[in-house]
């Protein structure tokens, strides 16, 4: 398999970020509660992840490690400042609706968790590839839990009348609150889980998630294929 | 004479209660109120009784299927959470909305967790609750045939927004009242409750100790202080009676030990003393009990009796 057509299906299924790495939990509850909310705060992460992957990748040899966590913050910070002037000036009501996750997306665990576990150890096209990867997999995770509970809890399909259209049809309005968040996540988890033993039962190679994240690298089932068992890893564990 | 000597472990001398048989006990204990509501609100009420019961038991069976497991059909809990749910649910409820409150309580309350035994809080109410915010609007409007007159307001509701002086206290002990199927009588709820008692299936602690820590609280912090009939009215109106007798007491969902019962059933009487009077509801007995449920684990945790022998400081030592 190509590098780059790799990068971008460990993104959407093999470390899915919200099914199975079940990072960035905040917006992933939160802003679900509709289908064009999931996929709006989807698309937005998305951009900053890909510019934020490139630009760690590019600085990543000039970053002092003792100071890379600050320097990713302000990498981060100023992509997200802009996305937010760009959402608000084009896009108002998107921009009222996501509110304040918005701005909270400097401290999203995907975006550092891919500048500290990827972008900081490879190359800028692999990282863009990443960024792609990991930003498609959230977006398509945010909008399958906004679709279903928009359906459920609102009766539409993207803002467009679907099952209200049923005569004597009442929304089950809890889905649309934050209880219906954490059940449609609990049960879409599950069906990713299911979907995953499966294929692992036929023999597709799908690493355990802990493994790069958590810098253990020793127990890491790809550690002999692995390019970005750097210094990183074991700085990490000095540290 | 036989010379042979029969060696077998404790125990030597088993009871006959099996969990199919305090079932039963229950679902006979609950006749009396079940037979009030279909009195009180006509056929409806049958209807959706049957709904719950049947919806609850094919649910169970079918999850039962799908995970291979053991048929837990005839331990007959799936009937008492089918049968608790209905009675819980204002008669005039679409009956699509009850088949959801059963698949939920059942499925993800209950089965999801391990089946009886295991689940975490009584399905029967985590049903009620989930219908409760989803489909807020259906499941309080107590508007039925027989009490149009009434403007379909709960007592709770009325003695909330209008004063004691809207509400006879005398219909709320018989049950003429709107509410939901079981909860409007009381008399029929404690003739329940007195065969419970007697056959033995539920000690008094919980209910006594939930009943008396409301009334305080109410004599204290509600709307008229130290006023006999509305602390009666408060009593018998919503749910509290089932809630107090039916509900908190189940086994899996209700501490074992003597003084975390009683523990319990103090939390749930400040919570249910909390949501009435200043909680956004005039009723919040099903979630007190819900979030006391949850407490159980802790509860039980600090009311572990001392072992026979054990010094205190051996404990301490540990």
């Amino acid at each position: 398999m190509n590098k780059y057509v790799e990068r971008l299906y460990n993104g959407v299924i093999k470390e899915n970020p919200t099914f199975v790495l079940m990072l960035g939990m905040c917006p992933t509850l939160a802003v679900t509660s509709s289908a064009i909310n999931g996929l709006g705060m989807g698309l937005s992460t998305l951009v900053v992840l890909v510019f934020s992957n490139l630009l760690i990748s590019l600085f990543r040899k000039v970053i002092p490690n003792g100071v890379r966590m600050p320097a990713y913050i302000v990498i981060v910070a100023s992509l997200v400042t802009v996305v937010q002037f760009l959402m608000q000036a084009y896009l108002p009501s998107l921009s009222k609706a996501l509110g304040v996750y918005i701005p909270l997306i400097v401290v999203n665990c995907i975006i550092l968790g891919r500048a500290e576990s990827y972008a900081s150890k490879n190359g800028p096209i692999e990282s863009i590839f990443d960024g792609i990867g990991m930003g498609l997999g959230f977006t398509m995770g945010l909008t399958i839990i906004g679709l279903i509970r928009e359906i459920l809890g609102a009766g539409t399909f993207f803002g467009l009348p679907f099952l209200s259209a049923i005569k004597g049809f009442t929304p089950i309005t809890i889905f649309i609150m934050a209880p219906g968040a954490f059940l449609v996540l609990a049960f879409l988890v599950a069906g990713m889980n299911i979907i995953r033993k499966k294929m692992e039962a036929k023999g597709k190679p799908l690493a355990e998630p802990a493994g790069c994240l958590s810098g253990d690298c020793a127990h890491c089932g790809q550690s002999a294929l692995c390019t970005g068992k750097s210094a990183g890893a074991s700085d990490q564990e000095q540290a | 004479m036989s010379e042979k000597y029969q060696v077998s472990s404790s125990p030597h001398v088993r009871a006959k209660d099996s969990t199919s048989r305090v079932m039963l006990y229950v679902i006979i204990a609950l006749l009396p109120a079940t037979l009030f509501g279909i009195w009180n609100f006509g056929m409806h009420a049958l209807l959706l009784i049957l709904v719950t019961i049947a919806s609850c038991l094919a649910s169970e069976w079918i999850f039962d299927k799908i995970v291979h497991k053991k048929n837990s059909l005839p331990d007959l809990s799936a009937v008492v959470t089918g049968l608790l749910l209905a009675l819980n649910l204002p008669a005039g409820l679409p009956w699509w909305e009850a088949v959801i409150g059963s698949v939920f309580a059942i499925v993800i309350v209950k089965m999801m967790f391990g089946g009886l035994g295991q689940n975490f809080m009584n399905p029967a109410l985590g049903g009620r609750c989930f219908l409760l915010i989803a489909f807020a609007a259906d499941m309080t409007n107590f508007k039925s045939s027989k009490f149009e007159a009434y403007s379909g307001a709960t007592p709770l509701a009325m003695i909330r927004n209008e004063g004691l002086s809207s509400i006879n206290v005398m219909d709320m002990l018989t049950g003429k009242i709107p509410g939901t199927i079981g909860e409007t009588s009381v008399i029929a709820i404690l003739i329940g409750a007195m065969i419970l008692i007697l056959l033995g299936v539920i000690t008094l602690r919980i209910p006594a100790a939930y009943l008396i820590t409301f009334a305080v609280f109410m004599l204290i912090f509600g709307k008229e202080p130290m006023n006999a009939n509305y602390l009666v009215a408060e009593l018998c109106g919503g749910g509290l009676m089932l809630g107090a007798f039916f509900m908190a007491t189940d086994y899996v969902t209700s501490p074992i030990t003597p003084g975390g019962q009683i523990i319990y059933g103090i939390c749930c009487g400040l919570l249910t003393g909390i949501f009435r009077c200043f909680g956004a509801n005039a009723e919040g007995v099903s979630f007190a009990i819900i979030l006391s449920n949850i407490l159980v684990p802790i509860i039980e945790k600090f009311t572990i009796p001392r072992a026979f022998g054990l010094a205190k400081e051996a404990k301490k030592n540990e």
